[in-house]
């Protein structure tokens, strides 16, 4: 109980006076999340939009489908990603496995249907009444999808907090195509789950705590978004 | 929406400034305090296209910190970013049958002349050895204290109820393992893996792999360079330490599908040379007061 006291202490001594090491692993990780989440926004944003604004055959299934991959467990979408990326795998010229593009590329994968699904969702709750309401009174279809994402915007950047604290927070996929790669695809969750394992409690402690606020904020900026739309305005 | 993601791109592109290769120069004093800490600890920026090499080496040459101890002089003296993946030795040669790294660390002379005859490997060359212990509680439950790793084994069959923690993960140590049982006169997969529930199958590295017979208080094989490292943090104790079986040689093999082969090579001449033979043989000495490898450059074993 003392040492675990004893590592706590050390751990909290390691964030205040910024140990290098700890926080080039917690800036790593930030990056690498961000450019997935920017990445999957950019690509999957729209793709929810666009499944939103249009009607087709079987469209029902395909929500309900996306609404299921929320699931997806890390370790096969890491297992897919290294069969693609590895060497003899369909894309494994471009040496994309153990770096930080591998873990992105998987990352991406992974809060894919996240993105989609809860921007879809985010638009569904704005609400069949306000498309409605802009049609009756005459708005053409352009306006009435131009009302609907202003209305939604806040819940749809939810949509993209959750994908970030997703693709921050997970181990499988960094682990398996980064591989932990000190100082090149060492991840707070990968690096973690090292560390436990060597018995470098305070270290891990330091880095759980870091991952735990991130993970935090995140929670904390979707509930100030969902109640009152943030002090930004 | 427009603003909203406005406001995330400036956030995403602000966490970009401060690490990226190109960023801009910091608005403020803390921000460049912060670029400063970070630019300290990591030699390049983490996504910038320098040369890398890859190594995978068998977990006992990592959790030792040899690996962390060489690695940057390689770098300097070659110039080149060293990856350095850890992992047990069936998954280390599997990256490298897969082409997904250049040079590979192991210790098990028959997958290595396999890997070597398939056509995967240039050339099997040992660079350093220790030994295999059976380490366990201090009180010896099963009463193996002394006995050569075999007759160790038939005990510990015959008893079922003290604990063995397996590697159980295709590494160069299960394969000695499973190499002893063998000779103890058992089948690995139909008599020691359904033995009962004292037989655990922990699937992970060589330092994981003490943790959990030291929490198990039970018995295991290791290394005695990991264990040594480990010895801080565990009540476990060398039991078994005599034997031929127990010897354990680490080689280097220059992987065929290297996409560098000259970086490669000069990876495996940087280990097998003199000076850092030296530092293998010493590193360690200090610390635990014995070696923990024996340099064998040349050697044939």
């Amino acid at each position: 109980m003392t040492h675990l006291f004893e590592a706590f202490n050390i751990a909290l001594r390691m964030i205040v006076t910024g140990d290098s090491v700890v926080f080039s692993i917690a800036l790593r990780t930030l990056l690498i999340a961000s450019t997935s989440t920017l990445a999957a926004t950019l690509l999957f944003v729209p793709l929810g939009c666009m499944v939103h604004f249009s009607t087709f055959r079987g469209k029902r299934l395909a929500v309900g489908f996306i609404q299921t991959m929320y699931s997806v467990p890390t370790v096969f979408v890491g297992m897919l990603v290294f069969l693609m990326v590895s060497r003899s795998g369909p894309i494994g010229g471009m040496g994309l496995l153990f770096s930080p593009w591998a873990i992105i590329l998987g990352e991406i994968v992974l809060i894919a249907p996240i993105i989609t699904g809860l921007t879809i969702s985010a638009l569904q709750s704005t609400g069949k009444c306000l498309e409605d309401t802009a049609t009756a009174l005459g708005a053409g279809r352009g306006i009435m999808i131009l009302k609907v994402l202003t209305e939604a915007k806040y819940t749809m950047l939810t949509s993209v907090l959750m994908g970030f604290g997703r693709a921050v927070s997970e181990v499988g996929v960094a682990i398996m195509v980064g591989g932990n790669i000190s100082g090149y695809t060492r991840t707070l969750t990968t690096a973690i789950a090292l560390g436990v394992g060597k018995g470098e409690t305070a270290s891990s402690i330091a880095l759980g705590l870091i991952l735990l606020f991130l993970a935090m904020m995140v929670s904390i900026v979707v509930n100030l978004l969902q109640h009152g739309h943030g002090g930004e305005k | 929406m427009k603003r909203s993601l406005a406001v995330s791109l400036f956030l995403l592109a602000f966490v970009f400034a401060g690490c990226g290769e190109e960023s801009e120069p910091p608005q403020t004093a803390e921000a460049a305090a912060a670029v400063e800490k970070v630019s300290e600890s990591a030699a390049t920026p983490p996504m910038a296209r320098v040369e890398r090499l890859r190594v995978a080496t068998t977990t006992s040459l990592y959790d030792t910190g040899l690996w962390g101890y060489l690695e940057p002089m390689f770098e300097d003296r070659f110039d080149v970013e060293l990856d350095v993946l850890y992992a047990g030795t069936g998954k280390a040669i599997d990256w490298g049958k897969r082409g997904d790294v250049d040079v590979i660390t192991v210790h098990s002379r028959a997958r290595e002349e396999l890997f070597v005859s398939e056509g995967y490997g240039v050339e099997r060359v040992p660079f350093a050895y220790n030994y295999f212990l059976i380490v366990g509680p201090a009180d010896d439950p099963a009463g193996i204290s002394g006995m050569n790793p075999e007759e160790a084994f038939a005990v510990l069959m015959d008893n079922g109820e003290a604990i063995f923690v397996s590697r159980g993960d295709d590494s160069g140590t299960h394969g000695k393992e499973k190499s002893i049982w063998t000779a103890a006169g058992f089948d690995y997969d139909s008599d020691v893996r359904t033995a009962g529930a004292w037989y655990v199958e922990g699937g992970s590295g060589m330092g994981p792999t003490l943790v959990m017979a030291n929490e198990m208080q039970g018995y295991t094989l290791s290394d005695i360079g990991t264990y040594l490292a480990y010895q801080g943090d565990l009540d476990l104790v060398p039991i078994v330490d005599q034997g031929d079986a127990l010897l354990n040689v680490y080689s280097v093999l220059q992987v065929e599908a290297s996409g560098n082969p000259e970086l490669s090579l000069a990876l495996v001449e940087f280990l097998t040379s003199p000076d850092i033979q030296q530092l293998i043989g010493n590193y360690g000495l200090e610390v635990y007061g014995i070696q923990l490898f024996t340099p064998c450059a040349g050697q044939e074993i």
